[in-house]
Formats: C-alpha cells, structure tokens, sequence
C-alpha cells in the first residue's frame, strides 16, 4: 500500500516504513540506543532526500527518548542536574547544528558532511566498543586477571568550574558534560540522531559516571535536544514530515517491546558485541559508498525560490 | 466505435462550449481527459489522455511542459579518495517535465527551424545557463540534467505517439510519475501541413496537492513555527501514550 508522503514529497510503501521502524525499535529495545544512526542511512537508502530524513528522524527520536525515559525514571535511574547541564551544552549545540545544516545545503555540501560524520562516528564508535566487549568476554573466562583504578586522574580533572552531582557521586568540571552536550547537540542536528551511541560511552568513559544512571541521563536530555532540534529544522528548513515521523514511530514502538523481551536473554557484553559489529556494519557500508564511483557523476537540485 | 463516437460528441461539445480555449486555427480541436490532476495521500502517478480532431491532412505533435524553474547540476569528483561535489552549472528556464510525442518521425515532418521555433525534442530545448560557461563543459552539464530528468522520468526518453484514428481523430497519452512537480502544465498541439505548423492550440493542465497532503504542505510552509510545535506534541504525545497503553496491559 502506497502512501505520499507530504513533505517529502514522494510515495512509499506504507509497510516499508513501518517495517524500518519496527526493525530499528527492535534494536533499540535490544540494545537500549535510540536507533536514529541506523534510520537516517536506512531512509537516505529507500529514496527519502536526505533533508527531510534527517530532520523527520529527530521528530522520530522525541518520541523514542521519552518512552525510554519514562522506564528509566521509575527505577530512578536519572540524574537530573547532570541531564540539565549537558542539555544547556545541547541546546547550543543544536542550535549551531541546524546553521551549519542550512550553510551546508546551500554550498551543496551536506551529503558528503552527513556521510563523513556518520563513517567517521560509527567506526570509531564501533571498534572502540568492539575492543570492550571483546576484553570483557575475555576477562570473563579469566576472571583472576587484576581490575582497573576506579578513576584515573587525567587532565580532564584538571579543569575549572567544578560542580557536584550528587546522584552520580561526581565532583568534575561542569564545562566537561557542557561541552559533551554541546559535541553532541551539533551531530544531532546534522546527523538526526539522538547521539546516544557516542553520548552514553563518552559519559562512562570521560565522565566516570554510574552505568546505571547513564542511559536515563543521556536520554533525559536527548528528548530536548531533539524537540529543539525537530522545531528548528521544521521552521528554519520546513523539512519535517509528520507523516513519516508517524509512520517509523508507530512501527518502533512495536519493534522496541519485542526488542526488550529477546534483550532479556543475552548476556550483556554479548549484545555490546552485537551491537559494535551492528555499528561497524552500517559505518563500512556508508565508508564504501563515498570511496566507489558513483553510477552517475552528475546530481540535480531544484535551486531555491524557483518554485514548482 | 462506441468509444470513437463519445470522443466526437466530447469534441462537438468542447468545441461549442470552450470556445475561448480553442485558439488560432479551427483546422485543429484538442482536449485532455484531465484538466486537473489531484496528488492525494495515494498517488502513485497517472496517465492523462490528449484527444482531437484535425481538418484535411497533416501530422500532430504534442509537446507538455512543466512549470519552469532553475535547476543545479552538480558534479562530483574524486578528491583524496572520496567522491564530493566539486563543480556546478545552474540553469535557469528548465522545464520541470518535458515530453514530446509525435504522429511521425519528427525529421520527417518539419526542418530544424520549426523544430527550434517550437522547443520541439531535447536538441532544440533552450536552457539557459551563465554566459561564461565554456561549450565543452555546457554540453556535458546540459547532457547531465537531461539524463537525470530522464532517468527520475520527468523527461521522456523518446518521441512518444501520437496514433489517429481515421483521417480526423487522433489521440495521445501522457504518464505523470509519483514524483511529478506540482504548478501549471502547458499542452501544446500543433498541426503540422507541408512541413509548417498550420494549426496550434495550447491547453493548461494543473497539477496541485489536495486533501490532507496539501494542507499539511501548506501548513508546514506558511505556518513553520506551529507546524513544528505540532510536530513535537504528537512525538510526545506517541512517545508516552504506549508506555501508558502497556503498563495497563
């Protein structure tokens, strides 16, 4: 069943959407990320132009980060004042974002910087998180080798501002998880992403925070980021399609529950591994198609103002 | 013939009610199965039929044209590896949709300056681009829009047909895909007698969103800030109901 899509401008398979969405809620039910890394690549790849993908993935993600937030705030595992800070980095981040999104598009350049972030995040996200899991595989069948300082004092805690996050049982420069929400603000802007996949290690691994607490934080703030997001790219670009937004949510939400349940059963250094070789994945697909000839050198765009 | 006897009654009728739309010669009436084509929640494409009648012999060419507009060809190249967008040529009178379909192979039946005088086939098409463009490079960015237009199908690849039926009638048909801009089309007929255009007649054809899609487009555009604040709210609003929805369950 074929649907047009609005703003997008295009017909699709109404069952496709919704089977992208039930797939990339699947693995974020899964693995517990908003999923936004594979569904902008996903909906670039099925024919969406990549403007209205991005923007309407950010609508897409509000709704994803608040029904995770929701279950993360009744086990109490948010740490708000460290989610307002990193949200005052975001807010400015994606403000930065949707400007550099509309200079981009104007020079003719946004598809190559959408792809580039994307190759260069994913893999460097991706191996990193395939080395941990790997080595915490190992360690299981070895569990005698001996275990790392609790915090290691870098230059990172060298900086000034300091603040206390009770929750986090944390005592560190508040400009660190500024300019952590801010990094990630500007990616999610011009990636349509949540950020949760560069967010959640950044917050465990330079930040030191509770594992626990980590991914109820980060998606605190996410839901901000991406509301300021969503309206800045539907005012500024006009670029968001609530239809479409509908659709992937609608079929995410069914994905996420059956993700949850078969998450349950795996053990959790093997779902990062999965999700590492996931991430990988997409990251060498998207690396490859910048290196291979294009079938045709040539692209169009319809210039600005002229209407039609 | 039931069908050929509904197209000459249509034709009798359009010819004395429409009168104003049929212009310059009489020797030639043509009108579309559509004056309208609505873009609902379900388009897919479709296909408009052109049918006329023409007096004493000739041939029929059909030219539609889209709403004109500017278009950006962009190259890519390979720099450090990667392929990237490198050079650009912008111009600026592109037919957004362009096809031609004829009764007879077109060099047949008119020399080049009527071909040129009527924008008649792809050679004959006037794309504007900047005076400074070397000819080398015009050809192969002009080649370019053309193939990518081709290939989205808004352009054709070939001369389609015009078929008669008897001596008088004739008939065409045009494809508008799913992806087909919307504005003011122009169908243009021409009767073409001893390799000169005898007869023309122009007709519009309007293709325009309607129902939810259109509103929601219009919507977005004109209203940006709210369309956004709407956006969000139901985001919100589909984000948390299911949390609801199952917690009950």
């Amino acid at each position: 069943m074929q649907i047009y899509l609005p703003i997008a401008e295009m017909s699709i398979d109404v069952l496709l959407l919704l089977g992208l969405g039930g797939l990339v809620g699947f693995l974020s039910g899964l693995f517990g990320v908003g999923g936004g890394f594979l569904m902008t690549p996903l909906l670039i790849f099925v024919g969406v132009p990549p403007a209205v993908a991005v923007a309407s993935q950010a609508n897409q993600v509000i709704a994803a980060s608040v029904s995770g937030v929701l279950a993360h705030w009744r086990r109490g595992n948010v740490d708000f004042k460290m989610g307002l800070v990193l949200l005052a980095g975001g807010l400015i981040g994606s403000l930065i974002g949707v400007w550099l999104y509309s200079v981009l598009r104007r020079i003719g350049q946004i598809d190559l910087v959408i792809a580039l972030t994307y190759v260069f995040f994913l893999s460097s996200v991706g191996g990193l998180m395939a080395v941990e899991s790997i080595g915490a595989m190992l360690r299981q069948r070895r569990p005698q080798t001996s275990r790392h300082k609790l915090h290691q004092h870098i230059w990172i805690h060298g900086l000034p501002l300091k603040m206390r996050f009770r929750r986090s049982r944390l005592y560190v420069s508040a400009l660190l998880p500024l300019g952590l929400g801010f990094g990630v603000g500007v990616l999610s802007a011009l990636m349509g992403v949540g950020g949760g996949f560069i967010m959640v290690p950044a917050m465990i691994y330079l930040l030191g925070m509770p594992t626990t607490l980590v991914v109820g934080t980060s998606l605190f703030q996410v839901i901000f980021v991406a509301i300021n997001v969503s309206f800045l790219q539907a005012w500024q670009n006009q670029t968001v399609d609530i239809v479409l937004a509908f659709l992937l949510v609608l079929g995410a939400v069914i994905g996420a529950e059956f993700g949850t349940r078969f998450g349950a059963k795996l053990r959790g250094e093997q779902l990062r591994g999965l999700l590492a070789l996931l991430v990988l994945a997409v990251g060498i697909a998207l690396a490859t198609q910048l290196v291979v000839p294009p079938e045709d050198f040539y692209s169009l765009t319809i210039s600005p103002g002229s209407g039609g | 013939m039931r069908a050929s006897l509904l197209v000459l009654a249509v034709l009798a009728w359009v010819a004395s009610v429409a009168g104003g739309r049929i212009a310059v010669a009489a020797s030639l009436v043509a009108d579309l199965s559509d004056h309208l084509i609505a873009i609902t929640t379900g388009f897919t494409g479709t296909d408009v039929l052109l049918f006329g009648a023409k007096e004493g012999p000739g041939e029929v060419v059909m030219i539609v044209r889209g709403p004109i507009g500017a278009i950006s060809v962009r190259k890519k190249s390979r720099i450090a590896g990667i392929w990237m967008n490198t050079d650009r040529v912008t111009f600026s009178n592109v037919p957004s949709f362009y096809t031609v379909a004829s009764s007879a192979l077109l060099a047949d039946i008119a020399p080049p300056s009527v071909l040129a005088r009527h924008q008649i086939g792809f050679d004959q098409l006037k794309l504007q681009a900047p005076p400074n463009v070397e000819p080398d490079r015009l050809r192969d960015f002009r080649a370019a829009l053309i193939r990518r237009q081709q290939r989205a199908g808004l352009f054709m690849r070939e001369v389609g047909e015009v078929s008669f039926l008897g001596n008088t009638l004739f008939r065409s048909t045009v494809h508008f895909p799913a992806n087909v801009p919307v504005g003011v089309y122009l169908v243009e007929v021409l009767l073409l007698q001893d390799r000169n255009v005898t007869g023309a007649q122009t007709t519009p054809l309007i293709i325009s969103k309607v129902g939810f899609g259109a509103e929601l487009f219009d919507f977005a555009h004109q209203r940006a800030a709210l369309y956004g604040l709407i956006a969000i709210l139901i985001a919100l609003v589909s984000g948390w109901l299911p949390h609801i929805l199952l917690r009950k369950a």
